[in-house]
């Protein structure tokens, strides 16, 4: 619902329609430019366009192995958000009603731990992991699903309050279901709009993470594009492009946009 | 809901039996949840906390603590980062606000507002190395503007990359993201004024300007600033798009913190990289609480 009621005035559709124009540009500038800047000839020169920068992205390996490495340590921490995050907010809300405000805490202390503060006080603990467990990225999927608790926990505890779980777990337990059945079988489902909506931009953001694998110097997708780009930009690129447009793909795909607003609005409270 | 736990668990269980036990037990179910939190986010937490009262020996000192603003470098990089908080929050703010109206004003279903709705939510979330390199795509050396300017004003300033690499250049990029945050955090608001108010006002014989002054502002006003707060704290604690871009020395805050740990530069400080860590801690802190208290106010005006 808008708050005007009358017809706009020339003078408003004129600002508005500038506004949108403008902002639109900046946006949608960069991106162009992307596709421009992939297709010139490496070394300078607007000479002619050349497919070269694409072309190339199949033969770079440190490439592809952190393409494969991204994507792992995305879908490990999705396992981690559906085994270990989204059952522990749903049993607190269920059987532990003490305990909610101490894990909306825990939950929201990301936000004033960004990761370059988080960084500082998990690198001693990634430099023991690297030594006695294993020296592979796949290990930061433990540090990144940490890292993406307040989106988890608010797209779960939105759509949890949207259902009376109680009832629902009442009824299961009087019909006779046991309490992992309940779980998967009753509670999972109600909420999956809000475990997938969190779980789409769990994938963005660790496909897009840079921060902690650069600096425990792990070669995850971000920081060998930045290694790329030292040497060349146009397919460095290129390749950014390409990410970023499957990244598009996954976040407009996301089932329900109302939801959006609720996990981006955060706050401590 | 709580009611059926404690007629379940009465007074006359409490602590004794089987009872009790399977009270307990239901402790057991969030184990998994602590080992992770406690392993990667409580104790790294507390050790920068810690970290930022000891020295070099684990003794208690706020020596590194009170000595670091005493550097000029740790001076500039937080002045540096405030002000690009700063001037992207509110410039941010303002356009995000802007636009925010530009699409409240038109069609409420309209394909467009949807769509922007959808593409900002990508957007805001676009940080990092390969918002950099759109960037550099664009205004930096051999970039579709800069090759533009190049070749029609040789003497223009965006023809020359290097304002790119510094402050106007991150203040370009970070708007990148801060715009569409605030259109998605503003929208609500805006969306939330209802036909009637202006209705009424009208009514009254109050004009448009008059709408905006004793309606509109007062309303909008908890919301734009609870935004804006939300962009400052986005700004202040985002490394990887200046890391990018500026790929040495310490011209903001983060990449202070980056530089102090990072051993490869020989410079690696435990110490100085946790005090330092730790202010941004506080910064963030004190912002994300004034925000939470303004969200506060503007749930008054929620009408569902």
């Amino acid at each position: 619902m808008g708050y005007q009621v009358k017809k706009l005035s020339l003078g408003t559709r004129i600002w508005r329609y500038f506004i949108i124009l403008s902002v639109g540009i900046y946006l949608i500038l960069p991106l162009y430019a992307m596709l421009d800047f992939s297709t010139k000839p490496f070394g300078g020169g607007n000479q002619g366009r050349t497919l070269r920068a694409w072309k190339v992205i199949p033969t770079q390996q440190d490439l592809l192995q952190s393409v494969f490495t991204s994507l792992a340590l995305a879908a490990l921490v999705m396992l981690l958000i559906l085994s270990v995050i989204v059952p522990t907010i749903v049993w607190v809300h269920l059987k532990l009603p003490k305990l909610r405000r101490t894990l909306e805490l825990i939950c929201l202390l990301p936000l004033a731990t960004p990761a370059i503060v988080l960084v500082v006080g998990v690198a001693p603990i990634y430099r023991w992991i690297s030594i006695n467990i294993s020296e592979s990225p796949i290990t930061l999927a433990a540090v990144y699903s940490v890292l993406i608790l307040p989106y988890t926990y608010r797209s779960v505890a939105a759509s949890l309050s949207a259902v009376d779980i109680h009832t629902l777990a009442e009824a299961a337990r009087t019909l006779g279901a046991s309490t992992s059945r309940m779980l998967a079988q009753i509670i999972l489902p109600t909420i999956r709009s809000g475990i997938l909506s969190g779980a789409v931009i769990s994938i963005a953001l660790v496909l897009g993470e840079f921060t902690i694998s650069s600096l425990l110097n792990y070669k995850t997708l971000q920081p060998v594009i930045a290694q790329i780009g030292r040497a060349d930009g146009n397919v460095a690129v290129a390749v950014s492009l390409a990410s970023l447009l499957f990244v598009f793909a996954l976040l407009i795909v996301i089932p329900n946009k109302p939801k959006q607003k609720q996990v981006l609005d955060v706050d401590v409270a | 809901m709580q009611k059926v736990n404690e007629t379940l668990a009465g007074p006359a269980n409490r602590g004794t039996g089987y009872r009790f036990f399977r009270k307990k037990s239901a402790y057991l179910g969030i184990l998994p949840f602590l080992i992770l939190t406690g392993l990667f986010l409580l104790y790294p937490t507390y050790s920068v906390i810690w970290g930022a009262f000891h020295d070099g020996d684990n003794k208690f000192s706020t020596e590194v603590l009170t000595e670091l603003f005493q550097y000029s470098a740790t001076r500039d990089a937080f002045k540096n980062s405030m002000r690009l908080s700063g001037v992207t929050a509110i410039l941010g703010a303002i356009i995000g606000a802007m636009f925010a109206w530009a699409m409240s004003v038109g069609n409420p279903d309209s394909r467009l507002k949807r769509f922007s709705l959808s593409a900002s939510g990508v957007f805001a979330q676009f940080g990092g190395v390969m918002l950099t390199f759109a960037f550099l795509a664009t205004f930096g050396f051999n970039g579709l503007v800069t090759s533009i300017f190049l070749k029609y004003f040789p003497t223009s300033s965006i023809a020359n990359p290097t304002w790119l690499y510094g402050m106007n250049g991150l203040i370009v990029v970070y708007l990148f993201f801060q715009i569409p945050l605030m259109f998605l955090v503003f929208m609500p608001a805006m969306e939330n004024m209802r036909p009637q108010w202006r209705e009424a006002s009208d009514s009254l014989g109050g004009d448009s300007k008059e709408f905006w002054l004793r309606v509109g502002l007062p309303i909008l006003i908890p919301s734009f600033l609870g935004g804006a707060l939300l962009l400052f704290a986005n700004a202040f604690s985002a490394y990887a798009t200046a890391a990018a871009l500026i790929t040495s020395g310490q011209f903001i805050t983060p990449l202070q913190i980056a530089n102090a740990i990072s051993s490869e530069i020989g410079t690696a400080n435990a110490a100085v990289a946790k005090s330092i860590a730790f202010f941004m801690i506080i910064v963030v802190v004190v912002i994300m609480g004034i925000y939470s208290l303004i969200l506060r106010k503007v749930s008054k005006w929620d009408i569902k």
